[in-house]
């Protein structure tokens, strides 16, 4: 019942909406993947990238969709946390204050296993709009730890003009998703998320020029 | 706000109109079989045919459906059209994180410059105030309110970039919708047939156009704007259309022949200036197409080119030479 309702509000309000808003333009659509599992990685900017992320998939996949998403914004408890995990469907992850010999990702592994697909942002924050960081290695470790999950490089444009961090008014502009041809593990960490990095910045060539300083 | 159903009718019983738009759907079925026909027989030449034909059904759906339902109708489907064109542009246009509320600004205007046109027999003699509100008044509170709020850095590209895209994709576009307020009296298929009769001018500019420079062009116009643009192209196109718009007019509008013969020159001429200028301001942009929102055509502005710069010239020429109510 609750995946039915998920899904036709994604295909009869959110995406809709979100169209309007954002155009949601995406290049290379095609190469995203059509089962599980698999990984969707993507630079991070907005709140709205997840949005952009999930209606770029066909909503009949909606329930094997598993954002990826911050523990101490996301899952703090009421109906907060609710909503994140159960509507949205979110993986909460703990950033730091984690004890040692916890696994934060065992979440985000056992959702691998039961074949879904999580959509991760490297970055692990959203940080100056438009702006990309640095990696943290969670997604090397994921891809590790199941090695028949390709890894899809995705680059967001655009979502951080309409809702940068800490901005309270939602501005519409057009967004853009590039997407790139999926990346295997290779066995080293380190190795791994420089070439998910230099294939998301190489994807931001296809995007229209953006002017915004 | 109740839709204008009895208008709804005398349309359906409009001889022209009906013409036209069944003119409009055989072309509609013509090139959608050539896009089911043409792409088995050399296949990888068409591919853009499909999708650019089932863009032109809702297009047309979405257009002429809203002319039927009458003025309210048509200023909802426009105003959406004048927000997605806005939008295109302020995507691409260069602004700053701190222009952000000036953009948001920029979209309320969107509902005032249509509100103007709801509220048309609220004020005595609103047209003059359509006509100022957005080129003067809205230009001065943009720029107002970016001095206010001590926006001083790149202050007059940011000010002039958000009155280009309002006069542009707000004002010049809601002259379309505006039209639709003519008492259905004033010509012979109603407000809609003009407001009809625009577009269809306009889009078989562009197609005339299209053909004239396949067949014959030779000499570039605009080289370093539209590298596909020709003289023979254009000059084709245009007197096609002249022609065209001579021998309908008196279907659709209450032009004399001279004002037919005088608006047939001037309004697909108007056409191809809103094309190039388009195609100018999207060189300097960096892109080919505005967006992708339109499969097989782009984005909205680059399918309204023409329109912006044609729909206000058909409208003033309209109001001076025949109507009585603007």
């Amino acid at each position: 019942m609750l995946q039915v309702i998920r899904r036709y509000g994604l295909m009869l309000i959110v995406r809709p909406i979100a169209r309007l808003l954002f155009t949601l333009d995406a290049i290379g659509g095609e190469k995203l993947p059509k089962d599980g599992p698999a990984i969707i990685a993507a630079n991070h900017n907005s709140h709205i990238d997840t949005v952009v992320l999930l209606c770029l998939f066909p909503s009949k996949l909606l329930p094997k969709l598993r954002p990826v998403a911050a523990a101490d914004h996301f899952d703090k408890g009421g109906f907060g946390s609710w909503f994140s995990k159960t509507v949205i469907g979110i993986i909460p992850i703990k950033r730091g204050g984690a004890s040692r010999g916890e696994d934060v990702l065992l979440a985000a592994k056992e959702a691998l296993t039961r074949g879904e697909i999580l959509v991760v942002f490297p970055e692990g924050s959203r940080g100056e709009p438009e702006a990309m960081t640095r990696f943290k290695t969670g997604v090397a470790r994921l891809a590790e730890f199941c090695p028949a999950a390709t890894v899809t490089p995705v680059y967001l444009q655009g979502a951080g003009r309409s809702l940068p961090k800490d901005a309270k008014l939602l501005v519409p502009f057009n967004t853009t998703a590039v997407i790139g041809d999926p990346l295997t593990w290779n066995g080293s960490h380190h190795a791994f998320i420089e070439a998910l990095r230099e294939r998301i910045e190489a994807l931001k060539a296809q995007a229209p020029p953006l002017r915004w300083e | 706000m109740g839709f204008n159903l009895f208008g709804l009718s005398v349309y359906l019983v409009n001889p022209a109109l009906m013409f036209g738009f069944a003119g409009v759907l055989a072309l509609l079925i013509l090139g959608t079989i050539a896009a089911l026909v043409l792409p088995a027989m050399q296949p990888g030449k068409w591919s853009d045919l499909g999708p650019r034909m089932r863009s032109w059904w809702i297009i047309v759906i979405l257009v002429g459906g809203a002319l039927l339902l009458g003025w309210q109708a048509t200023a909802i489907v426009f105003g959406l059209i004048s927000f997605l064109a806005l939008k295109e542009f302020l995507t691409l246009a260069p602004t700053r994180k701190e222009d952000r509320l000036i953009v948001f600004l920029a979209y309320i205007s969107i509902a005032l410059n249509y509100g103007l046109i709801f509220a048309d027999t609220l004020f005595e003699d609103s047209y003059q105030i359509y006509l100022v509100f957005t080129p003067v008044y809205l230009f001065l509170a943009a720029a107002a309110t970016m001095a206010w709020i001590g926006r001083t850095d790149g202050y007059l590209s940011t000010v002039g970039v958000i009155h280009w895209g309002t006069v542009v994709c707000v004002y010049n576009i809601g002259y379309i919708a505006f039209l639709m307020r003519t008492p259905d009296a004033e010509a012979p298929a109603g407000a809609a047939g003009l407001v009809f009769f625009l577009l269809f001018i306009v889009q078989l500019n562009d197609v005339a156009q299209y053909c004239w420079g396949k067949a014959f062009g030779r000499t570039k116009i605009t080289p370093k704007v539209s590298p596909n643009k020709t003289w023979e192209g254009a000059i084709g196109g245009w007197l096609t259309t002249a022609l065209v718009f001579y021998f309908l007019a008196p279907y659709f509008t209450p032009l004399t022949p001279l004002h037919a013969a005088i608006m047939g020159v001037v309004v697909p001429m108007f056409g191809f200036f809103g094309d190039i200028t388009m195609s100018a301001v999207k060189r300097d942009l960096g892109v080919k197409d505005t967006s992708r929102l339109i499969p097989g055509h782009g984005g909205v502005l680059d399918r309204l080119d023409s329109l912006t710069f044609a729909a206000p010239i058909y409208f003033h020429l309209l109001a001076y030479f025949a109507l009585e109510r603007f």
